[in-house]
């Protein structure tokens, strides 16, 4: 199985000393969190379809996916709140099939919170505390502290009707952390926010999960903050899991066009390679591989650059036919850069990021140049 | 695999537990006695024989009866939405002060006791009441008690509606050319048309089961079939005639519910509804400050009117006003009544309590299986509970009387009369907590269980405390309408069991003075309580809508 390969590879990238097998390191415990060929349908349809995943002890997973692939139900199963029809969630080598939701040890943070609207602040904080039998000295005592976490002091009285967005989602998160749970796991937990309020809080709430050094699940849509919280990333598509690495080598190697296109690259040709080059239907352009057979392309905008029309860009003597030239559909300034939109003579658009001063306005002609080693060749053409 | 299953046939088995209680007891207090009231019509001697109904519509007093039942009824409607369709208007259109107050007090007439309403109309309308007139005995006084009690009905489902109906259609029209009646025949009236269909059959359904207001009123001249069922019961003891008018009711109160689904379903149009904050606004020429005002006056003084010219009644002595009537009450009742009338008030707080109790426990249970799934089981849970409301209060007393004597007799016990009460209760306990219930989003339950808690710990911690104030005000409005509750225990109570609205009626039926003035003190005692648990509910309420 190809993404139990690539665990087991980031786990070596990852943890030097632990250059075996995943499924040996689990043998030995720890608290490792197992997801073996889970299967969740839900009514008529499956929701999970042989989900395979495993986090190591101290390890972030962020698990990456498209609104309905199955995060938030990953997050249900393995907190006991939904029984799978098969497979198995195993803790330090245990399966958990018996173990009621309350009995987990683990956290769950809902994407809208999920705040009690009959207890203020402290008292929800307060409940797993209390859950857990501690005494009331040291449930005040771990209140104020997991309220300290996320920078509310002093909010303890207050009703939770009453707070902002983004003070729920702090709740919520020192809530879930107060307990200390074996594992946490988040379920979009910026989701509910704005824009603004969630690039404030994501880098808070990254430095927050790394300082507590907590093992979990972060589910999101947004891969941004997948990148920015995983110590490893699982990219999720109709219930299975289609990349587990970590966040650097997923983002420099996408496993295929449409791990590619949901992490925003949207420039992906199907092209024939072959001696260095691969032949587009709107020109040639040099690669760094010697593969030989069609192939799908992804190019990254960085790699792509635009030349006045009357350079040989390539200074590969090709003829005239392979010469890729392009004309301007957009162009966006984003500070030092543009963001440009060509369109190409068969007519499919690709986009490209040049540093320059003066920007192309719509309408120039180019002659596109790319970046051998940016671009990505892979064998799949979805 | 196994462990699913098991969760999946263990769920259905635990609600089913919850229901045993509730089904029981709807099984013999309610289901029970309407199956011995169709033996006792439809078989009183075994085999089928339709001759008792068959006399209903045979013998002219009572097919004068049924008559009267429904052409009063359909009167007292048209009468209530005629005149009560300017106030709807004028409370969703149009802000003016004390607006919120005056619409919370106009549902008092509606929640009071019918023997208060039949006292207070006995006042204004009798020889030495204000008007000048006696129209005691006469259709008059029936009608305008019906309209009395039944507008603020239209008032708050009517304009309800109309506060959230886009005042651009109505502009859109006037441009367009039609003028302002056209304009409310053309496009207001068929837009109101949902909340008129439904509160007119409410207010048909009210005043076709009439019993305390025509028996105050009406005297013996006119009878509705609750009335006629309650003297074929007291007076006749023809048990089998008495069943066979709660058949005939039956099937009428379950003909109008019928015909108004079908009439819903084909008339419920989807349009944009706007805030009703966004439709009021003050009145702005004379014109409309002159209607606004005239409404107002004539809501306050229509509806306020009677209450108070009771108070003062109450208050009213030979030598002028004192609190003499009052005291009398502690004394015993004389003739009439075995019971004075203040061991009359403890028995009906007593009985009340008992009532509140009883239908809050088994209102609960119910609304917990109902509102715990979208299943059979809640569906048909969901009819069951309702039934009681559909079915006339007289009806449940006769129920009793026929049916309670087998297998044990429980007729002479005290505990019937909470036991009844409740049943009109219960539908209300249901109806007002599984919303509420319903309401708990499922994510609070999970986020409490993955946060440590049990199952039962996830009930105390979360289910509880968020239907508390829901169950308060179930459990105050069962008080009130157990406090007020007339048409089944006229039937059941004993003289030793009599009730406050039991020892009115028995008060105002009495000639003299001093009774009559005994019998406004005391039905001023229950307006009172009952507006005071009213008022209470009310309170609770707003808290909640602030909270949430």
């Amino acid at each position: 199985m190809w993404e139990r390969q690539a665990s087991s590879d980031d786990a070596g990238l990852e943890r030097k000393s632990r250059t075996v097998s995943g499924s040996a390191i689990n043998g030995q415990g720890g608290d490792v969190l197992e997801i073996e060929d889970l299967v969740v349908v839900l009514g008529e349809l499956q929701v999970l379809n042989g989900l395979n995943l495993e986090v190591d002890d101290g390890q972030m997973v962020a698990v990456l996916g498209p609104s309905g692939s199955g995060k938030s139900t990953l997050l249900r199963v393995v907190a006991g709140l939904l029984a799978p029809r098969s497979g198995r969630v195993l803790w330090d080598g245990r399966d958990l099939a018996g173990v009621p939701t309350h009995r987990r040890g683990f956290g769950l943070m809902f994407q809208d919170f999920a705040l009690f609207p009959h207890k203020n602040v402290a008292a929800n904080v307060a409940f797993g505390l209390r859950m857990a039998g501690e005494e009331p000295a040291a449930v005040k005592q771990k209140v104020d502290e997991a309220l300290g976490w996320v920078g509310l002091d002093g909010y303890q009285e207050r009703p939770v009707t009453a707070l902002s967005g983004g003070e729920q989602q702090r709740v919520a998160l020192a809530r879930a952390l107060a307990p200390s749970p074996r594992l946490l796991m988040l379920d979009e937990p910026l989701g509910a926010l704005d824009r603004v309020l969630r690039d404030r809080l994501l880098p808070e709430l990254r430095d927050l999960l790394r300082a507590r050094g907590m093992t979990g699940l972060y589910v999101t849509h947004d891969h941004d903050e997948a990148f920015s919280v995983a110590d490893r990333l699982a990219l999720i598509r109709d219930g299975k899991v289609v990349q587990v690495g970590p966040p650097g080598e997923v983002w420099a190697r996408p496993a295929g066009a449409w791990a590619a296109r949901f992490m925003g690259i949207s420039n992906i040709f199907s092209a024939e390679v072959r001696g260095g080059f691969a032949r587009l239907p709107w020109g040639t352009v040099r690669v760094a591989s010697q593969e030989v057979g069609q192939r799908t392309l992804v190019m990254r905008p960085q790699g792509i650059d635009l030349l006045p029309p009357d350079v040989d860009a390539s200074g590969e003597g090709l003829s005239a036919d392979d010469r890729a030239l392009a004309r301007v559909v957009t162009s966006t300034f984003r500070g030092g850069r543009y963001a440009v939109t060509v369109v190409l003579t068969d007519g499919s658009e690709l986009e490209a990021e040049v540093e320059t001063n003066r920007g192309p306005t719509q309408g120039d002609l180019f002659e596109v140049q790319v970046d051998p080693e940016q671009v990505i060749i892979l064998n799949d053409y979805g | 695999m196994d462990r699913n299953r098991n969760r999946l046939t263990r769920l259905p088995v635990r609600r089913l537990a919850l229901a045993v209680a509730p089904a029981l007891f709807l099984g013999f207090f309610f289901v029970y006695p309407l199956v011995r009231i169709l033996q006792a019509s439809l078989a009183p001697s075994g085999c089928l024989d339709l001759a008792a109904v068959a006399e209903v519509f045979t013998r002219g007093s009572l097919r004068q009866v049924v008559w009267f039942t429904l052409w009063q009824a359909t009167v007292s409607t048209i009468l209530t939405v005629v005149v009560a369709l300017p106030a709807a208007w004028v409370f969703a259109r149009f802000k003016f002060p004390g607006r919120d107050l005056l619409r919370a007090g106009l549902t008092i007439p509606f929640v009071l006791p019918t023997v208060v309403v039949g006292a207070a109309f006995l006042a204004l309308l009798g020889p030495s009441g204000p008007l000048g007139v006696d129209l005691r005995r006469t259709i008059w006084a029936i009608l305008i008690a019906h309209v009395f009690y039944n507008y603020a009905v239209i008032v708050r489902t009517v304009g309800g509606l109309w506060a959230h109906l886009d005042p651009r259609l109505e502009e859109a029209s006037r441009t367009l050319g039609a003028g302002r009646v056209r304009t409310f025949c053309e496009v207001t009236l068929p837009l109101l048309s949902p909340a008129l269909a439904a509160a007119s059959s409410m207010v048909f359904l009210f005043t076709a089961t009439s019993f305390g207001v025509v028996l105050i009123l009406g005297g013996l001249s006119y009878a509705t079939i609750e009335v006629e069922i309650w003297r074929q019961t007291t007076s006749f003891l023809n048990l089998a005639v008495a069943g066979a008018l709660a058949v005939v009711q039956l099937v009428l109160v379950g003909g109008i519910l019928w015909l108004y689904s079908r009439y819903q379903e084909r008339v419920t149009v989807q349009q944009p509804l706007r805030a009703a904050a966004d439709t009021a606004r003050r009145p702005q020429t004379w014109r409309e400050r002159a209607i606004v005002g005239g409404v107002i006056v004539f809501t306050g003084v229509f509806l306020g009117g009677p209450l108070l010219l009771l108070v003062e009644r109450s208050l009213r002595t030979v030598g002028g006003y004192g609190f003499d009537h009052y005291r009398t009450l502690l004394q015993g009742g004389g003739g009439a009544l075995v019971l004075s009338p203040y061991e009359a008030l403890q028995n009906s707080l007593l009985y009340s309590l008992a009532a509140t109790v009883i239908s809050l426990v088994i209102g609960l249970l119910a609304a917990g299986v109902i509102a715990r799934g979208r299943d059979l089981l809640s569906r048909g849970f969901d009819v069951l509970l309702m039934l009681p409301l559909g079915t006339s209060a007289v009806t449940i007393g006769l129920g009793f009387l026929i049916a309670l004597d087998r297998p044990i007799d429980i007729r002479t016990s005290p505990i019937l009369i909470p036991l009844a009460h409740s049943l009109v209760a219960i539908p209300f306990v249901v109806r007002s907590s599984v919303p509420v219930l319903r309401a708990v989003r499922e994510q609070l339950r999970e986020a409490a269980r993955v946060l440590g808690a049990s199952p039962l710990r996830v009930w105390r911690e979360v289910d509880l405390p968020l239907v508390t104030r829901s169950v308060m005000v179930a459990g105050g409005f069962a008080f009130a309408i157990s406090l007020g509750e007339f048409g089944a225990t006229a039937l059941i109570a004993r003289p030793d069991t009599t009730t406050v609205p039991v020892a009115i009626y028995r008060l105002l039926s009495q000639p003299g003075r001093g009774s009559f003035g005994q019998a406004m003190a005391l039905a001023t005692i229950l307006m009172i309580v009952t507006a005071l648990s009213i008022v209470l509910i009310e309170r609770v309420r707003v808290g909640e809508a602030g909270e949430f």
